[in-house]
């Protein structure tokens, strides 16, 4: 087993990356997640491979377009604001399908925002951000450890549907340390980049790497094979876990992140207090683990909440997902405000009515 | 039988879709004569910009990229620092480069990036249908300076070679025009220059190229031409702005 | 069951977020879960620090800690802002030579240090965290004194090891 060290979020999963075999990795900097373009450029020339400050997080992702069609891992992260301006390249990305690891330690929004933990990007990371018919594969860890694993998980997602995959964290994931181990893992079955531009090299014809399809019949037919790739994303690759959902309960919540953790803390108050709730921890937010719902909706009796770090965002899905068959309620802080574990379970007491 | 004549191998025998009198043709052979000439075919790759030569990509021979619109230098940059053994160029219009895409081949040239900018300037936004550009002559009549560029109101054109000789990561800056055959000639030598310094590995090149455009000028390819040699070249004056193998600026 | 959640605030340079670091690789030497997360952004720049650290043999929820079980201050303007964050029968320990007030909460343990002089006598001022640290691990026993020591000894400067020994040693005599 390897030994357990600890690091900053934003640390380890530079670390994570390496280990995952990427090869490039172009940042700007902006807060709460400078320190994986710090790290980077520390590690990265130590290892052979190229860390580069781009001039703008809009020549990152371009410079990231580059690397990723000519075939190698490359990754890039920020911040939301920066995320928002990555959003073109990102859309473009999709289009051309092409496979990178997209890192976004939320801040608080809109505008310049804040820069305090928030989850809410979640519309942006999931549905679409830049423009058209794209998704993002998006993984949410809940831990500097699931920081480390997902990381090549993401990778090997990115590189099977020639896709983007972007992991989601928060401030505090990005910033706090906790102990990580760095698994060995089986490298994955993976297809031949057989369409990357690298240089003709031998090979007969020109590999072009494009998202542009001027005729409609041509660019219909591209969308329709994204979406063929999106549903078997949806068939194969979503995540979820589920907390305390064996028995009857009297509400499940719904969250995600780090707030998942903080939920699972007002469920141990509730416990205590003859409340028995469980969590539903979507991992992949695209796709949204709607099964999850499915296995719950029969055993909870006032039906479920949807706990967020933003204005309400993620509870558009819990709706969907629910499909009216139960009430969804919504509870959310945002700014930077971080729910504790006795508001969460003052608001779930407000809705069960109290203790029996 | 002796062949005198013949399309190199970096273009693709396909139907452009440049409008007839466009000098964009000329200059895409230019490069890919150079590209066969220095025998570097295999590992080249070009990245097509937004603009007039947005479909670039289905006529060179190369590897290519389509970048966003004034991105082509940092998916250049992202493509070279991958592969380092390959040869990357960009070729971008007006718009493309002096517009939207300012900061990005600003930087590119000033962290000395090992690739090779083609830089098409014809004054104008072809593409999109003759709007002003950031080449646009004062007094020039586009779609969006109708009354003639007013440089009270819209400012001054952008000498791109100039600016980007004064970055010290930029080896090698020159402009051309492809006017005149002397001209045409001149500009492949250029170009020529301009990948060899990459190759050498010694920074990033820039060929502006003063181009006709005679769709959206309203004027026949020969008015065209005449048009640019009277107003284009002594306002964007020909020759070599800066060569650090030789340690010339201007 | 072994859970403290700690709350060490003071200026920049005090060494907050470092004595923070320490104890978190203690408890992880003890297979306790550890947690630390800093302040950060333009606040850490304007001079204060303060760190949160969470060792318990729980899952951690959030690593913020606003209820602590245990605050330490190194300086007044933290006093001020996270005295009314220890929890009912918590623990406060103050560095009382940088703290000119006397904290107002009845309802909680406190322990006032004069840390910079003590550091001084052990050797040098950068050291004081160390001393208020050394209170902490004695008090509270949330990790075992030779778990910090081998803390120190793996991730801290080697040139510095006797001297923080010798701090939490004296530091510790204040949460006998």
């Amino acid at each position: 087993m390897a030994q357990k060290v600890l690091m900053k979020g934003n640390e380890a999963i530079g670390e994570a990356a390496i280990h995952a075999g990427c090869q490039c990795f172009f940042g700007y900097p902006i807060t709460p997640q400078t320190e994986v373009a710090a790290y980077m450029s520390r590690r990265m020339p130590k290892v052979g491979r190229v860390f580069l400050q781009a001039e703008s997080e809009v020549a990152a992702i371009n410079m990231v377009y580059g690397a990723a069609g000519a075939g190698v891992r490359v990754m890039t992260s920020s911040s939301s604001p920066g995320i928002s301006l990555k959003a073109e390249g990102i859309s473009y990305i999709a289009g051309a399908e092409l496979p990178c690891v997209i890192l976004n330690i939320v801040r608080g929004g809109p505008g310049l925002g804040g820069i305090q933990p928030a989850q809410s990007d979640y519309f942006q990371a999931t549905k679409g951000g830049g423009h058209g018919d794209y998704k993002l594969v998006v993984l949410a860890p809940s831990s500097v450890q699931e920081m480390v694993d997902f990381v090549q998980d993401a990778f090997d997602i990115a590189d099977k549907y020639r896709t983007p995959v972007m992991i989601m964290g928060d401030g505090m994931l990005g910033q706090m340390m906790e102990p990580v181990e760095f698994k060995e893992r089986p490298k994955k079955e993976l297809p031949e980049k057989t369409w990357a531009a690298n240089g003709l090299r031998g090979r007969e014809k020109h590999n072009v790497i494009n998202s542009l399809f001027l005729k409609p019949e041509e660019l219909e037919a591209h969308n329709n094979k994204l979406q063929e790739k999106y549903r078997e994303i949806e068939k194969n690759e979503v995540r979820y876990e589920l907390y305390n959902c064996d028995e009857e309960m009297d509400l499940v919540i719904v969250s995600y992140g780090t707030l998942a953790r903080i939920c699972k803390n007002a469920i141990k108050m509730l416990k205590k207090e003859g409340i028995n709730v469980g969590l539903i921890r979507p991992i992949t937010l695209w796709p949204y683990p709607v099964e999850a719902f499915d296995k719950v909706v029969d055993k909870t009796k006032h039906g479920f909440i949807s706990v967020e770090m933003s204005c309400g965002q993620m509870v558009e899905d819990v709706q969907l997902a629910v499909n009216g068959r139960k009430p969804v309620h919504f509870y959310g802080r945002s700014g930077g405000m971080v729910p504790t574990p006795a508001e969460i379970a003052n608001k779930i007491k407000g809705i069960v009515g109290g203790a029996k | 039988m002796t062949v005198v004549f013949d399309r190199p191998k970096a273009l693709l025998d396909v139907p452009t879709h440049y409008c007839p009198g466009c000098t964009h043709g000329v200059i895409h052979r230019l490069v890919a004569e150079v590209i066969d000439e220095l025998g570097i075919l295999d590992k080249t790759i070009g990245v097509a910009p937004v603009g007039c030569s947005v479909l670039a990509y289905d006529y060179f021979a190369c590897d290519m990229y389509e970048a966003a619109h004034g991105r082509a230098p940092a998916v250049a940059t992202g493509i070279k620092r991958a592969v380092p053994d390959s040869v990357v160029f960009t070729y971008q219009g007006d718009g493309d480069l002096a517009a939207i895409g300012t900061a990005e081949i600003i930087h590119a040239a000033a962290r000395g990036e090992k690739i090779t900018t083609i830089f098409v300037n014809n004054a104008i936004y072809g593409m999109t249908g003759g709007q002003m550009a950031p080449t646009t002559l004062p007094g020039q009549v586009t779609e969006t300076s109708p009354y003639g560029r007013d440089v009270k109101t819209a400012g001054y054109p952008i000498r791109v070679a100039e600016m980007i000789s004064t970055l010290d990561g930029a080896v090698y800056v020159e402009r051309v025009s492809v006017d005149s055959v002397p001209n045409i000639i001149k500009a492949k030598k250029a170009i020529k220059k301009a990948f060899e310094i990459q190759l050498q590995g010694l920074g990033f090149s820039l060929v502006e190229v003063l181009s006709i455009c005679p769709t959206n000028w309203g004027l026949s390819p020969n008015e065209s031409v005449k048009w640019l040699r009277d107003n284009m070249i002594p306002y964007y004056p020909l020759g070599v702005k800066k060569d650090a193998t030789t340690g010339e600026v201007k | 069951m072994a859970n403290q959640e700690i709350i060490f605030a003071g200026f920049g340079g005090q060494g907050i977020l470092s004595m923070g670091k320490f104890l978190a690789y203690a408890g992880l030497e003890e297979n306790l879960n550890v947690s630390w997360f800093p302040s950060y952004g333009p606040e850490m720049r304007g001079g204060t620090s303060n760190c949160s650290v969470i060792l318990s043999d729980e899952p951690i929820g959030s690593p913020l800690v606003v209820d602590a079980t245990t605050v330490v201050v190194m300086n007044r303007p933290s006093l001020d802002k996270f005295e009314s964050h220890v929890v009912k029968g918590g623990l406060l320990i103050i560095d009382s030579d940088l703290v000119n007030r006397e904290p107002e909460r009845t309802d909680i343990e406190i322990i006032k240090i004069p840390a910079q002089r003590i550091a001084e006598e052990v050797g040098s001022k950068k050291i004081a965290n160390m001393v208020l640290l050394g209170a902490l691990v004695e008090k509270t026993k949330i990790v075992k004194m030779e778990s910090l020591l081998k803390a120190l000894k793996e991730h801290g400067k080697e040139q510095f090891y006797e001297l923080n020994k010798k701090a939490l040693e004296r530091g510790a005599e204040f949460g006998r």
